[in-house]
């Protein structure tokens, strides 16, 4: 698909979108949208090879879970175009990233505003934590951990298969804390799994808190490259950084890039809540009022008319 | 005598995955355990060996499933489930992925004890919407067992027997159909896996006792076709006996035990197997004795359910078959 915005005004409105929504929803996932906004406009307006939607720009509702009497059942993966062989793949494997990831389909052209409409409303498919069946999803991944394993299963058979599309899975740094990370990249390593790329979001929070003060993960690069990654560490809101980190050379090793990032960034009166911004609630009407014309300043939009 | 088999497994994957380029043999370190070391050996590229780490290789399966593959993954049963629970739902039960769990040594039929021992492995499985249950009771069954696995549209977990295997059954596994292996009128009952054999051994004593035994072999416990079931149960005058490898809490016992709530059937059932208990490390005779899963134990069931004693001897059933511990077609005495 042409690129209609820049890479930087896709961020810009991705942040925007979350920022509407979220005041408007009282709460939502509005520091994932500061921490990663640059990573997925990235993906989606350069870097990933993507065909056209296939799936309408206006969600179809929840159609049930796959069974066998389910013959109508589809995944979400058709708002990033056809499964391919030339086409890359992405998975989201914080789940709880789906608002970020939707407000990326609409602000790429691949998924109407409308959509967003129906976030975490009875019925929708557009649902809170993204589910194989919600817009530009193709697996379930809200069970932290087990998205980089799925990812190197496809890009082995995909690799095997001879075809040329990779296997990009966005990540964040918690999700490290589970062991099953560890496995999949000591699989990837000793499989020689290089049409494997991860890009992981780290900012270096989790729910309960600033990671450090619930587990800390420690020295996330050096461990990838001793199980056998290949990993660079870069300023995730730099775009000309991103753009170089996807092309170092990682013959016979998977690549992951470790972007490192600020939960608040964009919205800059979040900081007051930092570290616990997993899930953004307002605390009072005045906190709610205070916010909306900070951050609508802040980026610019006129604050958001709610309803009190 | 019956003709005993030896690792009929290793040759018919083999032969199975060879005639199908798109099967993919896993492995989580357990190969020659799961008669696999030599596909390994002979086919390195249709084998994928993805160590100790079974959570990866669930999710990894998945991921293959996706790509077009369908993967067979091979490890003892209990380490397809227990440990990588979460990835066996979100990778590959929920989205209906073509892979094929085939568990190694179900229930006891292990001297590993606890932690080897897949004993509550069906009661799981049973309650996963999407999955596929079969489980093998003789060499016939375990070498058809992949043809049987592979045409599932979905996933499917298999209990395989592997070792030396007897051969019961002169016809391959044909899924959701059971075998009638009699059909008497007094008694139904209701076996699979090794359990089906114990009962074999008690047919003897029980017809010298003046009982007619209807017996019926399940190898396909997951869909389930109650018709014939409940035709069966209609077609005997005291009740049914189940008798399985298992804990009797959601497995065959509890499959039949439903069928029967469900339809209004007031027949008496009793339930043989495990009994709300962990098992432990022993010789499979001991622990099919100990925990009350062999022969005797059904012949008791029968004596209980007609409120009769047959005065049966251990001289009265068929021999024990007792696998040596340390076997040329054993890869290790586990």
């Amino acid at each position: 698909m042409d690129n209609a915005k820049s890479t930087g005004d896709v961020a810009l409105g991705i942040r925007r979108r979350v920022f509407e929504h979220s005041i408007r929803n009282n709460g939502g996932y509005m520091s994932q949208a500061c921490s990663a906004a640059e990573q997925l406009a990235w993906l989606y307006n350069e870097e990933l090879r993507l065909g056209e939607p296939t799936l309408p720009m206006i969600p179809k509702p929840f159609g049930g879970v796959p069974s066998a009497g389910n013959t109508d059942y589809q995944t979400g993966a058709g708002y990033n175009g056809p499964a391919e062989p030339q086409y890359d793949r992405l998975f989201i494997a914080p789940a709880h990233y789906a608002l970020v990831a939707y407000a990326t389909l609409i602000e790429v052209g691949r998924m109407a505003p409308e959509g967003l409409e129906m976030f975490n409303k009875d019925g929708s498919s557009v649902e809170m934590i993204g589910a194989e069946h919600s817009p530009g999803m193709e697996m379930h991944n809200g069970t932290l951990g087990i998205g980089l394993s799925t990812g190197a299963g496809l890009a082995w058979g995909r690799r095997r298969k001879g075809e040329p599309g990779r296997v990009w899975v966005f990540m964040s740094d918690g999700e490290v804390q589970e062991g099953q990370v560890w496995e999949a990249v000591q699989a990837a390593a000793y499989h020689a799994i290089d049409n494997l790329y991860a890009i992981m979001d780290v900012n270096a929070q989790q729910c309960d808190g600033a990671m450090e003060s619930v587990m800390d993960a420690r020295d996330i690069r050096a461990k990838f490259e001793a199980f056998g990654a290949r990993c660079v560490e870069i300023d995730g809101h730099d775009l000309e950084a991103l753009r170089q980190a996807a092309r170092e050379p990682h013959p016979g090793k998977p690549l992951i890039i470790l972007a490192h990032t600020v939960p608040y960034r964009g919205m800059s009166f979040l900081k007051r809540r930092f570290p616990r911004l997993h899930y953004v609630r307002f605390q009072s009407e005045e906190e709610r009022a205070d916010m909306n014309g900070a951050i609508a300043e802040e980026l610019g939009i006129p604050p958001v008319d709610y309803a009190h | 005598m019956v003709e005993m088999v030896t690792r009929p497994y290793a040759g018919a994957f083999e032969a199975y995955a060879l005639a199908h380029p798109e099967v993919l043999c896993l492995s989580a370190d357990l190969t020659s355990s799961c008669e696999i070391d030599g596909f390994r050996d002979r086919h390195p590229e249709q084998f994928v060996s993805l160590g100790m780490a079974e959570q990866n290789m669930m999710s990894f399966a998945g991921g293959l499933g996706l790509a077009g593959f369908r993967p067979f993954l091979h490890t003892f049963g209990v380490f397809l489930y227990r440990r990588p629970y979460d990835q066996l739902i979100a990778s590959v039960a929920y989205p209906r992925r073509k892979v094929r769990l085939m568990g190694f040594l179900p229930g006891v039929t292990t001297p590993g004890g606890m932690t080897h021992q897949a004993i509550e492995d069906i009661s799981v499985m049973r309650s996963i919407p999407n999955m596929t249950i079969l489980e093998t009771g003789d060499a016939t069954e375990v070498e058809s067992i992949c043809a049987a696995a592979d045409s599932i549209d979905g996933p499917v977990y298999c209990r395989v027997l592997r070792g030396s295997v007897p051969r019961l059954f002169d016809s391959p596994i044909e899924v959701g159909r059971m075998r009638e292996l009699s059909a008497g009128s007094d008694v139904l009952v209701v076996t699979a896996g090794v359990a089906t054999e114990e009962a074999l051994r008690a047919r003897g004593a029980l017809k010298a006792a003046g009982v007619s035994i209807r017996h019926l072999h399940i190898n396909t416990v997951k869909p389930f076709d109650e018709r014939p079931l409940l035709d069966h149960i209609a077609s005997v005058k005291h009740g049914v006996i189940t008798l399985e490898n298992h804990v009797t809490e959601g497995g065959i016992g509890s499959l039949v035990a439903e069928i029967m709530a469900d339809h209004g059937v007031g027949k008496r059932l009793i339930r043989l197997g495990l009994k709300d208990t962990y098992a432990h490390g022993g010789s499979r005779p001991y622990l099919m004795r100990h925990y009350g899963l062999d022969a005797s134990a059904l012949v008791a069931g029968v004596e209980r359910l007609l409120g009769r004693i047959f005065g049966v001897t251990e001289a009265d059933l068929d021999a024990v078959r007792v696998d040596a511990v340390h076997s040329s077609a054993k890869a290790e005495a586990l």
